[in-house]
């Protein structure tokens, strides 16, 4: 079978090569006999460079038809849009009944309230109320526009220009509410592509803006110096281009979520060692630390000018709502056109910041209220200092004061589970209101869940004592039952 | 839509290259004599590069003055504008303490809420003489009083909906809800004009955003059989949930949303809708219940509404309505809920008397009066506009009417000439609207008599002789009619 296909095929070559051989059997080029057997192997080399050049096969794409389209449409199931509602999704805050001072009413109960972050017992002074009432009388309640557009009253002028007065800064800019400061000042002035350092303890509005700001985002462990030393040393070293991004140290004055306070001269030193700016969050701190509440600061003795931009919101010790943001002439300038919380949305209600210039006035008239402030959160750290299976976290200077579980359940959930017991236990049964942290599904703070009570300057000792009294009896009794 | 002429195109274009060359030049000089003088930074990168505020030092400087004007008095029909002075060209500008009272068609103050109301405000003053300005608390710490809960159920009944949540400031109601909805692994499908804060709420959310052409039903239909077949990007898989979010009236085009039309397609390909009524809520409608009542939806077919009470209701702060179960779910793990300070109790007090006044349950008719009037009051302003020759955006019903001007230098031409005779309007120009179309924009408010309207009509058409934007041609009216009509055969020989 081989040797017949075998034959054919050599006849077929001699063939060819006697027809090629023919008009070229005295071909002689450069030296090389051209024989009929030569063409055919220029041919073949031809044949193959010129299948080697060609691309490689691809099945056609053939775009959906119309009716697959209709058929994938049909079969898409979405997702519900929220998850099944479980048994803690259901708990209801109590309603309160009049104002929240530092005694409250609940449920037509008279109940003792740490719940609310009143720090200079401003809620429900005379002076304050008059000035709103004034002001709802002549400017109305709401401002009908946003800054750009006739939303701009004069008393928003004042309130800027008293802050600024008061804090000793060139120039402030007031946002409509407390937590929109912060995450549209940060995305105003970090664009991506910059460099920020940031503490891992921070809340959830920075961020949310640290996300929208899409820089490049390093945190480092919750107040401790020395990690924030070595991430800086680390963003730094041997990097040419930092020198022309800008960089950032964003913290908070007093944590939210842990009531630590920062170590700013340290953090002051650090900053002018590597050249970074630095944005404080003094929402809990101003009018609260200092020897005349004006902040971080003046607590440590630090020049406001060092720092770079700090922001606040006024709901807590101010007692109105709303945040301003203080800085040199230029940084405040920059935000009124690109700080997305100012130009985009309506301007603070005026009665509002008449409150605020009321609050400040208040303050500085009146410095002994820190004191008393002072006193009030010593006695009662010194009060809970010995509850069975609860450790003070926080700092002792801080009205925030956090109780942790000294030995944890292991998982958050169940941590926050026995703390909500304890604190369901104090209201009915001593009518004491305290509150756990709570942590929502989009917050990514590492730090663990507590009891949380806001110090007020409002607070008398019998307060304090009655809270810690309860709150170490119901503990005792819901942690025993535990073991 | 817009319909921008060439002529008007090629002039602008025109202008704002003038201007951004004479900006660039203004650059070069300074940047030679500060060779001389060291910006003495000390290793730091400027806080701002010079390209990036390019406009805002060398445009928008130049026309400070007609932005941020401020009022020493409350946001009504007639405000008194605060006069400023300017000693270096309008770099820096310095109030006076004097004042001029003009007409206000800039604030929004659709239903006349602004000032004091005889029915909200001893209300909102007794309130604040109770609860104290603030509650100093978050929602879920104490920051939750009997009015809190009784605008809840208030809002939701007002609306047409199960249940409701307050929040302090529209603008976090946007930002801070989206991305509990929605997070990686979801679409959302947004109108190509949508507010700032519905786009901050959607890049915060980290779900992949696209855009449909703005009022389009049917590239929404589009955009939504290319996105359910193709998936994911790259990887192709299913998305989780798909949810499209449109505006009740967009208030830079004044026009109504085509709801009927993108809620049949939403339905029909399974997507969730989030309807923001910022803008319309209280102020059309038969009885102020916004966008679904006047076109005929029905509100159980929208998941989601969200409406401000800065608008309509005199107040400040935002709402979202939306079933039991979504509301709970929220309440439980919306950062807003958790983290920032309730809304303030005088201004939750406002917003109940106001929407008492709407429904008619103060025991008068002054809601049902408001609502007639604030309809009568747009329409009478719109037709009259458009019969003096301006080009006017928006649909009938709407109180916001936007006029276009175009070129740049008609923007402070038109609102300093218009402040002169009393006339306090809006312009706006780049960037919260396209670089070519710079408009002013009226906000009508029930406040308004009709002597008001006449005078803000006369003032606003001699000011748009003198500027030139009376782009279309004017209709005559009757008389100059008759007087056609007269023989010719006078003139002829």
């Amino acid at each position: 079978m081989v040797s017949p296909v075998a034959g054919m095929t050599t006849k077929a070559l001699d063939w060819f090569s006697i027809a090629f051989d023919a008009p070229l059997a005295r071909a002689v080029v450069f030296g090389v006999h051209i024989d009929g057997h030569l063409v055919v192997e220029v041919l073949l080399i031809a044949v193959i460079l010129f299948q080697l050049s060609r691309k490689s096969y691809k099945p056609p794409k053939k775009p959906l038809s119309e009716k697959e389209i209709d058929d994938l449409c049909e079969e898409w199931v979405p997702e519900s849009l929220t998850p099944s509602i479980t048994d803690d999704m259901k708990a209801q805050p109590p309603a309160l009944e009049s104002a929240a001072g530092p005694h409250t009413i609940i449920n037509g109960k008279e109940v003792l309230n740490f719940a609310s972050a009143n720090f200079l017992g401003l809620i429900g002074h005379e002076k304050i109320i008059d000035s709103c009432v004034g002001s709802v009388e002549k400017y109305g309640v709401g401002s009908c526009g946003p800054r750009g557009f006739y939303g701009t009253i004069d008393a928003h002028l004042d309130c800027e220009n008293r802050i600024a007065k008061f804090l000793g800064t060139p120039d402030s800019i007031l946002y409509s509410y407390g937590i929109s400061t912060i995450f549209s000042v940060i995305p105003a002035f970090c664009k991506k592509g910059d460099i920020i350092v940031a503490d891992e303890g921070v809340h959830w509005a920075v961020q949310n803006g640290l996300y929208l700001s899409r820089s490049t985002v390093v945190y480092y462990k919750h107040n401790d110096m020395t990690s924030l030393e070595k991430t800086l040393e680390k963003m730094t070293r041997g990097n040419k281009q930092a020198e022309k991004l800008r960089r950032y140290i964003v913290v908070e004055a007093l944590y939210q979520n842990s009531g630590q306070i920062a170590p700013l001269d340290e953090i002051v030193r650090l900053k002018e060692k590597y050249r970074f700016r630095l944005i404080m969050d003094e929402s809990n701190s101003f009018g609260v630390l200092g020897n005349s509440g004006r902040g971080l600061a003046e607590h440590f003795g630090v020049p406001i000018e060092k720092i770079d931009i700090i922001t606040a919101g006024m709901g807590n010790a101010l007692a109105t709502d709303g945040g301003f943001c203080t800085g040199s002439v230029r940084v405040i300038d920059h935000q009124r056109l690109s700080s997305s919380g100012y130009v985009f949305s309506a301007s603070l209600p005026p009665y509002l910041a008449s409150a605020a210039i009321a609050a400040v006035d208040y303050l500085e008239a009146n410095p002994t209220v820190l004191s008393s402030l002072r006193r009030n959160i010593a006695s009662l750290v010194e009060g809970l200092s010995d509850i069975p299976g609860l450790t003070v976290a926080s700092n002792p200077l801080s009205p925030i004061v956090l109780l942790k579980l000294k030995n944890s359940t292991g998982s958050q959930k169940r941590d926050l589970q026995l703390l909500n017991k304890i604190v369901e236990r104090v209201l009915e049964e001593d009518s004491v209101y305290i509150v756990t942290t709570k942590r929502s599904n989009l917050d990514k703070c590492p730090l663990p869940v507590g009891i949380r009570m806001f110090v007020s300057a409002g607070h008398s000792e019998s307060d304090l004592q009655n809270a810690s009294d309860a709150l170490k009896r119901v503990a005792a009794s819901v942690l025993s039952e535990l073991n | 839509m817009v319909r921008l002429p060439y002529t008007t195109a090629l002039t602008t274009l025109f202008s704002y290259g003038l201007l951004f060359a004479f900006g660039q030049l203004r650059d070069l000089f300074r940047k030679l004599l500060d060779w001389f003088r060291s910006k003495d930074l000390k290793g730091y990168a400027p806080i701002c590069l010079g390209l990036e505020d390019f406009y805002v030092r060398r445009l928008y400087l130049r026309i400070q003055d007609c932005f941020g004007r401020p009022i020493a008095s409350a946001p009504d029909a007639w405000i008194d504008v605060v006069e400023r002075y300017s000693n270096d060209n309008n770099k820096t500008l310095h109030r006076t303490s004097n004042s001029t009272k003009c007409l206000n068609l800039g604030s929004y103050n659709y239903l006349g809420f602004a000032a004091a109301d005889e029915y909200c405000t001893p209300r909102v003053i007794e309130s604040l003489k109770k609860y104290s300005p603030s509650t100093c608390s978050v929602r879920v710490d104490g920051g939750t009083t009997q009015l809190h809960a009784e605008l809840e159920e208030l809002v939701a009944r007002f609306v047409g909906k199960p249940a409701a949540v307050l929040f302090g400031m529209g603008y976090v109601t946007n930002s801070a809800i989206i991305p509990c909805l929605i997070g990686k692994g979801g679409l959302l499908i947004s109108d190509s004009l949508n507010h700032n804060s519905i786009v901050n709420g959607a890049r915060g959310s980290g779900a992949t955003v696209r855009v449909f052409q703005h009022n389009s039903p049917s590239h929404l239909e589009e955009v939504l059989r290319e996105q359910i077949a193709e998936g994911q990007p790259r990887t192709h898989r299913p998305w989780k949930k798909i949810i499209v979010i449109v505006e009740g009236i967009y208030s830079m085009e004044g026009e109504l949303c085509k709801l009927p039309e993108i809620i049949a397609v939403c339905k029909k390909y399974k997507a969730y809708t989030y309807l923001d009524e910022a803008h319309s809520i209280g102020a059309i409608g038969k009885s102020g219940r916004g966008v679904c009542e006047l076109l005929g939806v029905d509100p159980a077919d929208v998941d989601i509404m969200m409406g401000t009470f800065t608008k309509s209701f005199g107040s400040c702060g935002g709402y979202i309505a939306a079933s039991k179960e979504i509301i709970q779910y929220l309440k439980y793990t919306c950062p807003a809920h958790l983290y920032a300070t309730s809304m303030s109790p005088p201004a939750v007090q406002q917003v109940i008397s106001a929407i008492k006044v709407i429904l008619g349950e103060d025991g008068s008719n002054r809601g049902a009066q408001k609502l007639a009037r604030i309809r009568e009051n747009s329409n009478f302003f719109r037709s009259e506009l458009q019969k003096m020759g301006f080009e006017v955006l928006g649909d009938n019903d709407s109180p916001v009417m936007p006029i276009m001007l175009y070129n740049p230098a008609k923007i402070p031409a038109f609102s300093r000439e218009c402040l002169r005779q009393n006339v306090a309007v809006v312009t706006v120009a780049f960037p919260a609207t396209p670089l070519l179309l710079a408009r002013a924009r009226i906000c009508i408010s029930a406040a308004h008599t009709r002597e008001d309207m006449i005078k803000g009509l006369e003032v606003i058409s001699k000011v748009g002789d003198l500027v030139g934007i009376k782009y279309f041609p004017t209709e005559p009216p009757k008389l100059a009619k008759e007087a056609h009509k007269k023989p010719v055969a006078v003139i002829l020989p």
